[in-house]
Protein backbone atom coordinates (compact mmCIF):
# COMPACT_ATOMS: atom_id res chain seq x y z
CA UNK A 1 0.00 0.00 0.00
CA UNK A 2 1.28 3.22 -1.44
CA UNK A 3 0.09 6.40 0.79
CA UNK A 4 -1.03 9.13 -1.28
CA UNK A 5 1.94 11.36 0.15
CA UNK A 6 3.97 9.11 -1.52
CA UNK A 7 2.74 8.15 -5.02
CA UNK A 8 5.58 10.02 -7.03
CA UNK A 9 8.80 8.44 -8.92
CA UNK A 10 11.61 9.90 -6.34
CA UNK A 11 9.29 8.43 -3.41
CA UNK A 12 9.92 5.04 -5.24
CA UNK A 13 12.77 5.38 -6.10
CA UNK A 14 14.31 5.68 -2.62
CA UNK A 15 12.28 2.75 -1.47
CA UNK A 16 13.90 0.65 -4.04
CA UNK A 17 16.80 1.71 -3.17
CA UNK A 18 16.58 1.10 0.22
CA UNK A 19 14.91 -2.21 0.12
CA UNK A 20 17.91 -3.33 -2.50
CA UNK A 21 19.97 -1.92 -0.16
CA UNK A 22 19.03 -4.12 2.79
CA UNK A 23 18.93 -7.47 0.76
CA UNK A 24 22.47 -6.56 -0.27
CA UNK A 25 23.28 -6.48 2.79
CA UNK A 26 21.84 -9.56 4.39
CA UNK A 27 22.84 -11.67 1.34
CA UNK A 28 26.51 -10.57 1.79
CA UNK A 29 27.36 -12.70 4.76
CA UNK A 30 25.81 -15.72 2.64
CA UNK A 31 28.59 -14.79 -0.26
CA UNK A 32 31.25 -14.63 1.46
CA UNK A 33 30.87 -17.78 3.15
CA UNK A 34 30.39 -19.29 0.52
CA UNK A 35 33.63 -17.94 -1.46
CA UNK A 36 35.67 -19.02 1.99
CA UNK A 37 34.22 -22.38 1.57
CA UNK A 38 35.79 -23.21 -1.61
CA UNK A 39 39.30 -24.11 0.01
CA UNK A 40 38.15 -25.46 2.96
CA UNK A 41 35.63 -27.15 2.03
CA UNK A 42 35.68 -27.80 -1.66
CA UNK A 43 33.53 -30.23 -2.29
CA UNK A 44 30.67 -28.96 -0.32
CA UNK A 45 31.49 -25.60 -2.50
CA UNK A 46 31.06 -27.68 -5.33
CA UNK A 47 28.26 -29.31 -4.71
CA UNK A 48 26.57 -25.75 -4.03
CA UNK A 49 28.18 -24.17 -7.11
CA UNK A 50 26.70 -27.21 -9.25
CA UNK A 51 23.31 -26.52 -7.54
CA UNK A 52 23.13 -22.88 -9.06
CA UNK A 53 22.88 -24.58 -12.51
CA UNK A 54 19.33 -24.91 -11.55
CA UNK A 55 17.17 -22.63 -13.32
CA UNK A 56 15.06 -21.75 -10.37
CA UNK A 57 18.60 -20.91 -8.68
CA UNK A 58 19.57 -18.79 -11.45
CA UNK A 59 16.72 -16.90 -11.92
CA UNK A 60 17.49 -16.27 -8.10
CA UNK A 61 20.84 -15.44 -8.83
CA UNK A 62 19.49 -13.07 -11.97
CA UNK A 63 17.23 -11.25 -8.93
CA UNK A 64 20.56 -10.75 -6.83
CA UNK A 65 22.17 -9.07 -10.21
CA UNK A 66 19.16 -6.96 -10.20
CA UNK A 67 19.42 -5.93 -7.15
CA UNK A 68 22.91 -4.97 -7.46
CA UNK A 69 21.89 -2.97 -10.65
CA UNK A 70 18.96 -1.43 -9.05
CA UNK A 71 21.34 -0.29 -6.13
CA UNK A 72 24.34 0.73 -8.39
CA UNK A 73 22.62 3.07 -10.72
CA UNK A 74 19.98 4.32 -8.03
CA UNK A 75 23.38 4.94 -5.69
CA UNK A 76 25.01 6.69 -9.10
CA UNK A 77 22.18 8.58 -9.21
CA UNK A 78 21.96 9.75 -5.49
CA UNK A 79 25.33 10.78 -5.86
CA UNK A 80 24.52 12.91 -9.38
CA UNK A 81 21.54 14.39 -7.91
CA UNK A 82 23.57 15.51 -4.35
CA UNK A 83 26.93 16.44 -5.81
CA UNK A 84 25.94 17.98 -9.35
CA UNK A 85 23.89 21.19 -9.34
CA UNK A 86 21.29 20.03 -12.29
CA UNK A 87 17.93 20.11 -10.63
CA UNK A 88 15.73 20.26 -13.57
CA UNK A 89 16.49 16.69 -14.39
CA UNK A 90 15.31 14.63 -11.67
CA UNK A 91 12.88 12.44 -13.08
CA UNK A 92 14.30 11.52 -15.71
CA UNK A 93 17.86 10.12 -14.26
CA UNK A 94 15.74 8.59 -12.11
CA UNK A 95 14.56 6.64 -14.52
CA UNK A 96 17.81 6.34 -16.50
CA UNK A 97 19.37 4.80 -13.39
CA UNK A 98 15.88 2.28 -12.97
CA UNK A 99 16.06 1.37 -17.06
CA UNK A 100 20.13 0.73 -16.69
CA UNK A 101 19.27 -1.55 -13.95
CA UNK A 102 16.70 -3.50 -15.71
CA UNK A 103 18.80 -3.53 -18.58
CA UNK A 104 21.90 -5.10 -16.86
CA UNK A 105 20.30 -7.67 -14.36
CA UNK A 106 17.72 -9.17 -18.10
CA UNK A 107 21.21 -9.52 -20.01
CA UNK A 108 22.55 -11.31 -17.32
CA UNK A 109 19.70 -13.73 -16.98
CA UNK A 110 19.62 -14.23 -20.57
CA UNK A 111 23.47 -15.12 -20.70
CA UNK A 112 23.24 -17.46 -17.19
CA UNK A 113 19.89 -19.23 -18.50
CA UNK B 1 21.23 9.22 12.25
CA UNK B 2 23.57 10.78 9.77
CA UNK B 3 26.25 13.23 10.71
CA UNK B 4 28.86 14.62 8.24
CA UNK B 5 31.65 12.40 8.74
CA UNK B 6 29.20 9.05 8.49
CA UNK B 7 27.81 10.53 5.65
CA UNK B 8 30.82 11.27 3.66
CA UNK B 9 32.23 7.60 4.88
CA UNK B 10 29.04 6.79 2.92
CA UNK B 11 29.50 8.52 0.06
CA UNK B 12 32.87 8.39 -0.45
CA UNK B 13 32.84 3.90 0.34
CA UNK B 14 30.11 4.51 -2.88
CA UNK B 15 32.34 5.94 -5.41
CA UNK B 16 35.22 3.74 -4.72
CA UNK B 17 32.63 0.57 -5.38
CA UNK B 18 31.39 2.30 -8.87
CA UNK B 19 34.60 1.08 -11.01
CA UNK B 20 34.58 -2.23 -8.67
CA UNK B 21 30.93 -3.00 -9.18
CA UNK B 22 31.76 -3.19 -13.06
CA UNK B 23 34.57 -5.38 -12.72
CA UNK B 24 32.40 -7.52 -10.34
CA UNK B 25 29.48 -8.27 -12.78
CA UNK B 26 31.95 -8.45 -15.49
CA UNK B 27 33.45 -11.22 -13.74
CA UNK B 28 30.19 -12.53 -12.83
CA UNK B 29 28.86 -12.49 -16.35
CA UNK B 30 32.01 -14.11 -17.45
CA UNK B 31 32.67 -16.66 -14.96
CA UNK B 32 28.59 -17.88 -15.39
CA UNK B 33 29.12 -18.62 -19.01
CA UNK B 34 29.98 -22.42 -19.00
CA UNK B 35 29.48 -23.07 -15.51
CA UNK B 36 32.27 -22.20 -12.91
CA UNK B 37 33.74 -24.64 -10.88
CA UNK B 38 35.80 -24.52 -7.66
CA UNK B 39 39.23 -24.99 -9.68
CA UNK B 40 38.20 -22.59 -12.48
CA UNK B 41 37.66 -19.34 -9.70
CA UNK B 42 40.95 -20.76 -7.75
CA UNK B 43 43.22 -21.00 -11.03
CA UNK B 44 42.46 -17.23 -11.78
CA UNK B 45 42.60 -15.97 -8.16
CA UNK B 46 44.96 -17.91 -6.59
CA UNK B 47 48.32 -15.65 -5.90
CA UNK B 48 47.42 -13.02 -7.60
CA UNK B 49 48.19 -9.59 -6.05
CA UNK B 50 45.48 -7.83 -8.59
CA UNK B 51 42.61 -9.80 -7.28
CA UNK B 52 43.83 -9.36 -3.67
CA UNK B 53 43.57 -5.46 -3.74
CA UNK B 54 40.28 -5.81 -6.48
CA UNK B 55 38.55 -7.54 -3.92
CA UNK B 56 40.60 -6.38 -0.51
CA UNK B 57 39.10 -3.08 -1.53
CA UNK B 58 35.87 -4.04 -2.52
CA UNK B 59 35.58 -5.80 0.64
CA UNK B 60 36.72 -2.93 3.05
CA UNK B 61 34.51 -0.59 1.16
CA UNK B 62 31.03 -2.52 1.28
CA UNK B 63 32.10 -3.43 5.11
CA UNK B 64 31.82 0.73 5.76
CA UNK B 65 29.25 1.23 3.18
CA UNK B 66 26.67 -1.46 4.32
CA UNK B 67 27.09 -0.65 7.87
CA UNK B 68 26.32 2.41 7.66
CA UNK B 69 23.34 2.00 5.65
CA UNK B 70 22.20 -0.59 7.67
CA UNK B 71 22.58 1.65 10.52
CA UNK B 72 20.34 4.22 8.98
CA UNK B 73 17.57 1.32 8.59
CA UNK B 74 17.73 0.19 11.75
CA UNK B 75 17.57 4.23 13.90
CA UNK B 76 14.77 5.06 11.55
CA UNK B 77 12.60 1.79 11.93
CA UNK B 78 13.64 1.13 15.50
CA UNK B 79 14.17 4.51 16.84
CA UNK B 80 17.30 2.55 18.15
CA UNK B 81 19.71 5.64 19.09
CA UNK B 82 22.65 6.41 21.37
CA UNK B 83 25.47 3.65 22.01
CA UNK B 84 23.51 0.97 21.36
CA UNK B 85 23.53 2.49 17.64
CA UNK B 86 27.36 2.78 17.87
CA UNK B 87 27.57 -0.76 18.51
CA UNK B 88 24.91 -1.57 15.98
CA UNK B 89 27.24 0.13 13.70
CA UNK B 90 30.75 -1.23 14.30
CA UNK B 91 29.34 -4.82 15.12
CA UNK B 92 28.21 -5.03 11.09
CA UNK B 93 31.00 -3.08 9.74
CA UNK B 94 33.57 -5.83 11.89
CA UNK B 95 31.62 -8.93 10.98
CA UNK B 96 31.63 -7.65 7.11
CA UNK B 97 34.90 -6.72 7.57
CA UNK B 98 36.10 -10.28 9.13
CA UNK B 99 34.02 -12.45 7.01
CA UNK B 100 35.12 -10.57 3.70
CA UNK B 101 38.52 -10.95 4.42
CA UNK B 102 38.21 -14.26 5.24
CA UNK B 103 36.98 -15.34 1.68
CA UNK B 104 39.36 -12.65 -0.07
CA UNK B 105 42.42 -14.27 1.72
CA UNK B 106 41.13 -17.53 1.07
CA UNK B 107 40.81 -17.91 -2.79
CA UNK B 108 44.04 -15.30 -3.01
CA UNK B 109 46.77 -16.26 -0.78
CA UNK B 110 45.39 -19.26 1.37
CA UNK C 1 -27.50 31.26 -10.32
CA UNK C 2 -25.82 28.22 -8.32
CA UNK C 3 -27.85 25.35 -9.23
CA UNK C 4 -28.58 23.24 -6.34
CA UNK C 5 -26.60 20.34 -6.11
CA UNK C 6 -25.76 17.15 -3.97
CA UNK C 7 -24.23 17.99 -0.85
CA UNK C 8 -20.45 16.85 -0.52
CA UNK C 9 -19.68 14.11 2.27
CA UNK C 10 -16.56 15.42 4.28
CA UNK C 11 -14.50 13.32 6.48
CA UNK C 12 -12.87 15.71 9.05
CA UNK C 13 -10.54 14.50 11.66
CA UNK C 14 -11.84 14.96 15.51
CA UNK C 15 -10.16 14.70 18.35
CA UNK C 16 -7.76 15.76 21.44
CA UNK C 17 -3.97 14.73 21.09
CA UNK C 18 -3.23 11.39 19.91
CA UNK C 19 -6.67 10.30 20.33
CA UNK C 20 -9.44 10.77 17.53
CA UNK C 21 -11.40 9.47 14.53
CA UNK C 22 -13.03 10.45 11.53
CA UNK C 23 -16.40 12.71 11.12
CA UNK C 24 -18.75 13.03 8.39
CA UNK C 25 -20.42 16.37 7.65
CA UNK C 26 -22.95 16.55 4.70
CA UNK C 27 -21.54 20.43 3.38
CA UNK C 28 -22.99 22.44 0.01
CA UNK C 29 -21.63 22.35 -2.74
CA UNK C 30 -20.62 25.66 -4.25
CA UNK C 31 -18.86 26.70 -7.94
CA UNK C 32 -15.91 28.11 -6.03
CA UNK C 33 -14.93 26.78 -3.53
CA UNK C 34 -11.94 25.87 -1.36
CA UNK C 35 -11.20 23.55 0.87
CA UNK C 36 -10.37 25.87 3.81
CA UNK C 37 -14.03 27.53 3.03
CA UNK C 38 -15.65 24.48 3.47
CA UNK C 39 -14.17 23.16 6.99
CA UNK C 40 -15.21 26.89 7.59
CA UNK C 41 -18.75 26.46 6.77
CA UNK C 42 -18.77 23.30 8.81
CA UNK C 43 -17.67 25.03 11.47
CA UNK C 44 -19.85 27.92 10.97
CA UNK C 45 -23.31 26.19 10.21
CA UNK C 46 -22.84 22.39 11.73
CA UNK C 47 -20.33 22.17 14.54
CA UNK C 48 -19.38 25.85 16.19
CA UNK C 49 -16.66 23.16 18.35
CA UNK C 50 -14.81 22.21 15.32
CA UNK C 51 -11.39 23.79 15.47
CA UNK C 52 -8.93 24.70 12.95
CA UNK C 53 -6.34 27.56 12.12
CA UNK C 54 -5.89 30.11 9.13
CA UNK C 55 -5.80 33.75 8.68
CA UNK C 56 -4.52 34.93 5.21
CA UNK C 57 -7.09 33.21 3.07
CA UNK C 58 -4.63 34.20 0.55
CA UNK C 59 -2.04 31.63 0.68
CA UNK C 60 0.50 34.47 2.61
CA UNK C 61 0.41 33.64 6.38
CA UNK C 62 1.27 29.68 5.96
CA UNK C 63 -1.13 28.58 8.97
CA UNK C 64 -3.97 26.64 7.13
CA UNK C 65 -2.17 23.72 5.93
CA UNK C 66 -3.65 20.24 6.48
CA UNK C 67 -3.85 16.40 4.88
CA UNK C 68 -6.62 16.32 2.13
CA UNK C 69 -6.87 13.13 0.77
CA UNK C 70 -3.52 11.97 2.56
CA UNK C 71 -1.85 15.09 0.86
CA UNK C 72 -0.54 18.09 2.57
CA UNK C 73 -2.02 21.18 1.22
CA UNK C 74 -2.59 24.67 1.61
CA UNK C 75 -6.68 24.83 2.46
CA UNK C 76 -7.11 28.20 1.33
CA UNK C 77 -5.51 27.56 -2.15
CA UNK C 78 -6.64 24.32 -3.23
CA UNK C 79 -10.09 24.23 -5.13
CA UNK C 80 -12.33 21.70 -4.12
CA UNK C 81 -12.73 20.47 -7.42
CA UNK C 82 -9.18 19.15 -7.67
CA UNK C 83 -9.56 17.04 -4.35
CA UNK C 84 -12.96 16.01 -4.61
CA UNK C 85 -13.25 12.33 -5.48
CA UNK C 86 -16.45 10.18 -5.36
CA UNK C 87 -17.96 13.40 -3.88
CA UNK C 88 -16.37 13.14 -0.86
CA UNK C 89 -12.76 14.88 0.65
CA UNK C 90 -10.65 13.50 4.17
CA UNK C 91 -9.57 16.22 5.48
CA UNK C 92 -7.00 15.61 8.50
CA UNK C 93 -4.27 17.50 11.03
CA UNK C 94 -0.81 17.91 8.96
CA UNK C 95 1.40 14.71 9.01
CA UNK C 96 4.32 14.72 11.83
CA UNK C 97 3.43 17.31 14.01
CA UNK C 98 1.39 17.00 17.44
CA UNK C 99 -2.42 17.37 17.05
CA UNK C 100 -3.48 19.89 19.60
CA UNK C 101 -7.56 19.68 18.63
CA UNK C 102 -8.95 18.10 15.48
CA UNK C 103 -7.47 19.99 12.27
CA UNK C 104 -4.90 22.40 14.41
CA UNK C 105 -1.44 20.99 15.30
CA UNK C 106 1.15 22.41 17.58
CA UNK C 107 3.92 23.57 15.25
CA UNK C 108 6.20 24.24 17.98
CA UNK C 109 8.64 21.54 16.47
CA UNK C 110 8.55 23.11 13.22
CA UNK C 111 9.64 26.60 14.36
CA UNK C 112 12.19 24.55 16.70
CA UNK C 113 14.28 23.09 14.09
CA UNK C 114 14.03 26.28 12.21
CA UNK C 115 15.70 27.96 14.96
CA UNK C 116 18.05 25.00 15.56
CA UNK C 117 18.96 24.84 11.92
CA UNK C 118 20.17 28.31 12.66
CA UNK C 119 17.46 30.61 10.87
CA UNK C 120 17.65 33.70 12.64
CA UNK C 121 18.58 36.03 11.25
CA UNK C 122 22.83 37.67 12.65
CA UNK C 123 23.33 40.56 11.68
CA UNK C 124 26.61 41.66 10.86
CA UNK C 125 26.87 45.17 10.75
CA UNK C 126 25.48 47.73 13.27
CA UNK C 127 22.45 50.64 12.28
CA UNK C 128 26.16 53.51 12.27
CA UNK C 129 27.25 51.23 9.65
CA UNK C 130 26.08 51.96 5.68
CA UNK C 131 23.19 49.98 4.34
CA UNK C 132 25.13 46.75 2.67
CA UNK C 133 24.60 46.72 -1.26
CA UNK C 134 23.25 43.55 -2.21
CA UNK C 135 23.06 43.26 -6.55
CA UNK C 136 20.22 41.07 -7.46
CA UNK C 137 21.34 39.20 -10.30
CA UNK C 138 24.38 37.35 -8.53
CA UNK C 139 24.42 33.20 -8.83
CA UNK C 140 24.56 33.61 -5.01
CA UNK C 141 21.82 35.94 -4.52
CA UNK C 142 19.51 33.97 -7.22
CA UNK C 143 20.18 30.56 -5.17
CA UNK C 144 19.14 32.64 -1.90
CA UNK C 145 16.12 33.99 -3.40
CA UNK C 146 14.74 30.52 -4.23
CA UNK C 147 14.12 29.47 -0.51
CA UNK C 148 12.77 33.08 0.23
CA UNK C 149 9.29 32.80 -0.08
CA UNK C 150 9.01 30.10 2.29
CA UNK C 151 5.48 30.80 4.19
CA UNK C 152 6.65 28.18 6.92
CA UNK C 153 3.52 26.47 6.06
CA UNK C 154 5.34 22.90 7.37
CA UNK C 155 3.62 21.23 4.12
CA UNK C 156 7.46 19.83 3.09
CA UNK C 157 7.72 18.89 6.78
CA UNK C 158 4.40 17.05 6.87
CA UNK C 159 5.20 15.62 3.20
CA UNK C 160 8.74 13.77 4.56
CA UNK C 161 9.42 10.60 5.67
CA UNK C 162 12.19 11.29 6.79
CA UNK C 163 10.95 13.91 9.05
CA UNK C 164 8.17 10.98 10.69
CA UNK C 165 11.23 8.27 11.12
CA UNK C 166 14.04 10.24 12.94
CA UNK C 167 13.04 12.73 15.34
CA UNK C 168 15.68 14.77 15.14
CA UNK C 169 15.26 15.97 11.94
CA UNK C 170 15.73 19.04 11.14
CA UNK C 171 13.09 18.60 8.11
CA UNK C 172 12.78 20.39 4.41
CA UNK C 173 11.99 24.14 5.36
CA UNK C 174 14.39 24.31 7.72
CA UNK C 175 17.37 23.04 5.90
CA UNK C 176 16.34 25.55 2.88
CA UNK C 177 15.78 28.00 5.49
CA UNK C 178 19.85 27.65 6.26
CA UNK C 179 20.39 26.86 2.49
CA UNK C 180 19.35 30.51 1.99
CA UNK C 181 21.47 32.05 4.58
CA UNK C 182 24.58 30.04 3.23
CA UNK C 183 23.99 32.15 -0.18
CA UNK C 184 23.27 35.32 1.92
CA UNK C 185 26.04 37.96 1.40
CA UNK C 186 25.22 39.64 4.47
CA UNK C 187 25.66 36.62 6.83
CA UNK C 188 29.43 36.56 8.09
CA UNK C 189 30.01 33.02 9.03
CA UNK C 190 29.40 30.51 6.53
CA UNK C 191 30.84 27.64 8.29
CA UNK C 192 28.60 28.44 11.30
CA UNK C 193 25.62 27.90 9.05
CA UNK C 194 27.64 24.69 8.26
CA UNK C 195 27.95 23.32 11.06
CA UNK C 196 24.63 23.82 12.57
CA UNK C 197 22.99 21.38 9.75
CA UNK C 198 25.87 18.89 10.07
CA UNK C 199 24.98 16.79 13.28
CA UNK C 200 22.67 14.08 14.01
CA UNK C 201 19.33 15.55 12.54
CA UNK C 202 21.03 17.65 9.83
CA UNK C 203 21.41 17.72 5.79
CA UNK C 204 23.04 14.41 5.74
CA UNK C 205 19.99 12.45 6.67
CA UNK C 206 17.65 13.39 3.96
CA UNK C 207 17.11 10.45 1.33
CA UNK C 208 16.14 12.26 -1.92
CA UNK C 209 12.53 11.59 -1.68
CA UNK C 210 11.61 14.53 -2.88
CA UNK C 211 8.26 15.05 -1.04
CA UNK C 212 8.92 18.47 0.04
CA UNK C 213 9.60 19.75 -3.79
CA UNK C 214 6.52 17.51 -4.48
CA UNK C 215 4.48 19.34 -2.70
CA UNK C 216 5.34 22.89 -1.68
CA UNK C 217 2.35 24.92 -2.73
CA UNK C 218 4.89 28.09 -3.22
CA UNK C 219 6.66 25.43 -6.24
CA UNK C 220 9.99 25.89 -3.92
CA UNK C 221 12.80 22.92 -4.10
CA UNK C 222 13.89 22.00 -0.64
CA UNK C 223 15.16 18.98 -1.93
CA UNK C 224 17.82 21.44 -4.07
CA UNK C 225 18.23 23.45 -1.25
CA UNK C 226 19.67 20.27 1.04
CA UNK C 227 21.45 18.72 -1.56
CA UNK C 228 23.12 22.21 -1.81
CA UNK C 229 24.32 22.25 2.10
CA UNK C 230 25.11 18.54 1.18
CA UNK C 231 27.63 19.73 -1.53
CA UNK C 232 29.07 22.33 0.78
CA UNK C 233 29.02 20.72 3.91
CA UNK C 234 31.22 17.71 1.85
CA UNK C 235 33.70 20.53 0.40
CA UNK C 236 34.15 21.86 3.84
CA UNK C 237 34.96 18.66 5.31
CA UNK C 238 37.98 17.88 2.98
CA UNK C 239 39.14 21.87 3.26
CA UNK C 240 38.68 21.04 7.36
CA UNK C 241 40.34 17.20 6.60
CA UNK C 242 43.78 19.08 4.83
CA UNK C 243 44.04 21.91 7.58
CA UNK C 244 44.13 19.65 9.98
CA UNK C 245 47.32 17.24 8.52
S1 LIG D 1 14.05 15.29 -0.10
FE1 LIG D 1 14.78 15.09 1.97
S2 LIG D 1 13.74 16.67 3.08
FE2 LIG D 1 12.64 16.41 1.17
S3 LIG D 1 11.02 15.01 1.67
FE3 LIG D 1 12.75 13.85 0.99
S4 LIG D 1 13.87 13.23 2.76
FE4 LIG D 1 12.49 14.88 3.30
S1 LIG E 1 9.30 25.17 1.83
FE1 LIG E 1 7.29 25.28 0.88
S2 LIG E 1 6.15 23.67 1.87
FE2 LIG E 1 7.90 24.01 3.12
S3 LIG E 1 7.22 25.45 4.68
FE3 LIG E 1 8.12 26.64 3.01
S4 LIG E 1 6.43 27.16 1.68
FE4 LIG E 1 5.73 25.52 3.01
S1 LIG F 1 -4.77 30.94 5.34
FE1 LIG F 1 -2.85 31.91 5.07
S2 LIG F 1 -1.85 30.56 3.74
FE2 LIG F 1 -3.81 29.66 3.86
Amino acid sequence: MIRPHRSHPLWLAYFLHRVSGLALALFLPFHFLLLSMVISQPQTADALLRFTDHLTVKLAEGGLVFLLAVHFFGGVRLLALEFLPWSGKRKTITAAAIAFAFFVSGSFVLRAV
Amino acid sequence: MLNARLYMAQRLSAMIMIPLVFGHLAVMIYAIQGGLTTAEILGRTKGSVTWFLFYGTFVAAVSVHAAIGVRVIIHETFSLKGKWLEATTWLIGALLLIMGARAVLEVTFA
Amino acid sequence: MTEARANMMISVWRGMGSTGKFETFEVPAQDNQTVLDVVTWIQQAADPSLSYRYACRVGMCGSCAMMVNGQPRWTCRTHVKRVLRDNQIEIAPLRNLPVIKDLATDMDPFFDKWVKAGGVHRASRSRDMPIQEVKPDTAQRQAADNGIECINCAVCYAACDTVSSNRDYLGPAALQRAWTLFNDEKVVDKQAVLDAVSGSGGCHNCHTQGSCTKFCPNDLDPLGSIAGLKRETAKSFFRRGSKQC
